[in-house]
């Protein structure tokens, strides 16, 4: 047991640290699916958008300048994105969610070309900023430091995300919105608002993470589609608007990309249907949707 | 002879909140039994609980004596339970005579198959039960485009079509206009003997015209069980309605439109 | 709004099929080969129909049976025989088990979930099918597959043309007689209100797996002319472009009516064939283009059929 978890640490630890990112990736796009009923297929685009905008601003040996003022600016493109992709959305929204989840892509598809156009079909890699870029031994094992600090930033995130959910009025908010949008708009929310802030506030989550994940992923074209599909799978298992859900259903899906591909390489992508198989038979609204939440 | 629905005990929640609280409802094979009470007293979540649409959270439910409290709503569909819904619930796209044969074609022979077969016999019964709602020579209209009413009387046309031991309306005269809702009355009552009937409805004038029993509902309880003679002259009723004995004339009716739903 | 009146519509079906069957005796090859795409993306456009226009499930994922059909056929061909039909209806199974495979999974879920779904499904299979080189050939697909052959000789152009066709036909009629069957109303009564199916008693999750299953079968069919025309199959044909291009079809073609979704496939054809060469391979960025065009533009959206007014159902049952 302990040699097969000495062998197979590296593989584990990448893991935690995929599972994070896809947490504050998929965080929000539970809430965005949660609160409005929306399917946001531009999200990872902006992950992506934040991937180039990391390598654009501080070259692929960013300082902490460039490093902090690229994440800056990816928090302010997204939140800019996301309040336009709310509002294109607006108009739609006695439409199926066919038109709204047709709409995001076509702003995907837009996106992502025009960055390919920009940045070209190779892989733009960025290392991590000044004094992450070494490695330290972890069970003997030498392991990247940026790797362990996104594995804190993440875990820092998700408490921070639970308490805000679980603690404060704006959660409640949130919580109420996820079990019964009408009824939250009949007690005179103004439900144009929370919308506009929910897209904004996700939008800028993804393309903050798309500026993290550059040193492990890089930017490339296709990217932007993987981390959107993994992110799904998060959101199908961990049940939507729930933030407990999403980070299991992350931590889950990191573990299965890492460590399922280095053990069973040919079987990763069955291994990917399967966890979502189960859950939606066991849970067919997720591991931990709440007891409003439709299907 | 057992009855043809009866409810023990039944209860259900939506969070803190008892929607219906502890009902005991017995309703006599042939009854047309009226569900009445002000709004929020839970008359439609329990008919939900009787076509499985709710799960009961505690108690149990019966259909002429057999136990269907953890049927599915598409296995009480099809042991006979018929419904017509509050707001009319059909299939928009289609004419209002495919509404229909939809329904016969589950209940007439047992399924659906590829291969159309007797095809001709399910169309004379379409027209059949269209004729007997009054919307003969409507069935090529497409369901989306029928008036309000005749929508409603569409909802009756399905849930006949299923052949229903026992029928539940949810207020079927909801927004119909006066000789609409005479020609509904007619139709109910017209109904064979062995179709029972067990509907809510606002409008008391219907209520008293129709049924043959009356439950008074209360946040969630039942008051009162009774001929229609006995319902209309308890104080208790009385009170429960309008605060008050005092007040005439007696039934007030609630509010049109009001959310009799309790939206959890 | 389903089918246009059916004297009418059987006089117009009977006009395509003569122009269709003698196409290749007045057309240029190079017209012919292009008919020929056509019709095989139309198949699979047709069977994307069955489910987002007449069960009202859409599909983000439908490339993936199109795509198993294909590799199956192409495999098949190139290690077993080349002899027709044999290549497409192996496809056909194919097509059918992967979507019998996946489809009870999917057809568990509702709204943006069935969305998601299929989206994953769709992505998985793609993934599976770069991955598993001994079989698909990794990235570079499997290639140098044999022409078809009818009677012990290859097809030439116009002889694949009609082979195409005569598919094509087959699996079009099939779509066609299950939509307009019994089984189909049941479906239609599905996409317009799926709880008073279910208040009628119907258990409508089995119809939903069956017409998956179907749609599935056909678009594993078109996938193995695919292999047939191409000679080629690679990942991108199981890929989420090739699925966006089909929903495509059916949303301009119209969603519903099996026959439309077939004329949008053909335009979507001849906009990728004709103007995309052009693009400078930026293909997408016009396909995101159109994509907000279509759904801005279309009075009633993308499902179209949807009829006006509320949609109490919903309501109903979301209350609770």
């Amino acid at each position: 047991m302990l040699s097969w978890l000495d062998a197979n640490l590296v593989s584990i630890l990448n893991g935690v640290a995929i599972g994070f990112l896809l947490f504050i990736l998929a965080i929000g796009l539970s809430l965005i699916f949660g609160m409005m009923d929306v399917l946001n297929l531009g999200h990872g685009a902006l992950f992506l958008a934040g991937g180039y905008l990391a390598w654009a601003v501080g070259g692929s040996d960013p300082g902490w300048g460039g490093f902090l003022a690229a994440i800056a600016l990816a928090a302010v493109a997204g939140l800019v994105c996301g309040g336009a992709l709310a509002g294109m959305v607006e108009p739609l929204r006695r439409r199926g969610h066919l038109d709204q989840a047709l709409l995001t892509l076509g702003v995907a598809l837009v996106v992502a070309e025009l960055l390919a156009m920009l940045f070209g079909r190779d892989v733009r890699a960025v290392n991590p900023p000044p004094g992450l870029d070494r490695t330290v031994l972890v069970l003997g094992e030498p392991y990247p430091v940026y790797r362990l600090v996104l594995i804190a930033a993440g875990a820092g995130l998700a408490v921070v995300t639970h308490l805000v959910v679980e603690r404060t009025t704006v959660g409640a908010l949130v919580r109420a919105t996820v079990a019964d949008r009408e009824m939250v708009s009949a007690i005179g929310v103004d439900n144009r608002r929370v919308r506009f802030a929910v897209l904004g506030l996700g939008s800028l989550a993804a393309a903050v993470a798309g500026v993290l994940g550059a040193p492990i992923y890089g930017a490339r074209p296709g990217l932007d589609a993987t981390v959107l599909i993994l992110a799904l799978v998060v959101v199908v298992i961990g049940g939507l608007g729930s933030v407990r859900g999403a980070l299991i259903g992350a931590l889950l899906i990191g573990q299965i990309e890492s460590l399922g591909r280095a053990l069973l390489a040919d079987a990763a992508s069955f291994i990917l249907f399967g966890a979502l198989a189960i859950v939606l038979i066991v849970r067919p609204q997720g591991l931990f949707a709440g007891p409003g939440a439709r299907s | 002879m057992s009855a043809a629905v009866s409810c023990r005990s039944v209860g259900r929640t939506f969070g803190a909140l008892r929607v219906v609280d502890g009902v005991d409802l017995e309703v006599r094979p042939g009854a047309r039994h009226a569900l009445i009470g002000p709004n929020g007293a839970g008359k439609t979540t329990l008919l939900r609980l009787v076509t499985g649409l709710l799960r009961v959270s505690e108690g149990s439910v019966e259909l002429a004596g057999r136990d269907i409290t953890r049927l599915s709503e598409v296995r009480r569909a099809r042991l006979g339970i018929g419904q017509t819904l509050q707001h009319a619930s059909l299939f928009g796209s289609m004419t209002a005579a495919e509404n229909v044969a939809l329904a016969v074609r589950r209940h007439e022979r047992g399924g659906i198959r590829v291969v159309p077969v007797r095809e001709r016999a399910v169309w004379a019964r379409v027209d059949q039960l269209l004729a007997e709602v009054g919307l003969a020579g409507r069935g090529g209209v497409v369901a989306a485009r029928l008036a309000h009413g005749e929508r409603k009387q569409l909802e009756v046309a399905l849930a006949l079509a299923c052949r229903p031991r026992v029928l539940l309306m949810d207020e079927p005269a909801a927004g119909m206009s006066t000789a609409e809702r005479t020609a509904l009355a007619e139709l109910v009552r017209g109904l064979p003997e062995r179709v029972t009937v067990l509907f809510v409805e606002h409008d008391l004038d219907l209520v008293f015209e129709l049924a043959t029993e009356v439950t008074v509902l209360s946040l969630g309880r039942v008051l009162l069980t009774g001929s229609p003679e006995a319902v209309r002259a308890s104080a208790e009723v009385r009170r429960a309605y309008l605060g008050t004995t005092r007040a005439e004339p007696l039934f007030l009716p609630p509010v049109r439109g009001g959310a009799d739903v309790p939206t959890s | 709004m389903i089918a246009p009146p059916v004297h009418t519509g059987r006089y117009l079906g009977g006009a395509a099929v003569v122009f269709l069957a003698a196409a290749p005796l007045f057309l240029a090859p190079y017209a012919t080969t292009t008919l020929t795409r056509m019709l095989v993306f139309a198949l699979l456009a047709a069977s994307l129909d069955l489910l987002v226009g007449v069960t009202g499930l859409p599909s983000l994922g439908h490339a993936a049976y199109f795509g198993v059909g294909a590799y199956a056929a192409a495999w098949f061909t190139k290690n077993v025989t080349a002899t027709g039909p044999v290549p497409v209806l192996v496809a056909l199974a194919a097509g059918a088990a992967t979507a019998a495979a996946t489809g009870w999974v999917a057809v568990r879920t509702h709204g943006v979930f069935f969305l998601m779904l299929t989206l994953a499904i769709g992505e998985i299979v793609a993934q599976a099918a770069e991955t598993w080189e001994p079989v698909t050939g990794g990235s570079n697909g499997l290639y140098g597959v044999p022409s078809t052959r009818i009677a012990g000789s290859p097809l030439d152009v116009a002889g694949l043309y009609w082979y195409v066709l005569a598919v094509f036909l087959a699996g079009f009629l099939v779509l066609w007689l299950v939509s307009r069957s019994p089984f189909g109303a049941a479906l239609r009564g599905i996409r317009d209100n799926e709880p008073r199916m279910r208040a009628l008693g119907y258990a409508t999750r089995p119809y939903k797996f069956v017409a998956f299953v179907i749609a599935g079968a056909v678009a594993g069919l078109a996938g193995g002319l695919l292999a047939a025309q191409q000679r080629l199959v690679t990942p991108a044909d199981l890929g989420f472009t090739t699925a966006a291009l089909a929903l495509l079809a059916v949303i301009i073609g119209g969603a519903g009516s099996l026959w439309g979704p077939c004329l949008g496939a053909a335009l979507v054809i001849v906009v990728r064939d004709v103007v995309g060469p052009d693009l400078g391979g930026h293909g997408p960025l016009l396909l995101g283009l159109v994509f907000i065009l279509v759904v801005y533009l279309l009075p009633r959206g993308a499902a179209g059929l949807r009829p006006p007014g509320r949609r109490p159902v919903r309501e109903e049952a979301s209350r609770i």
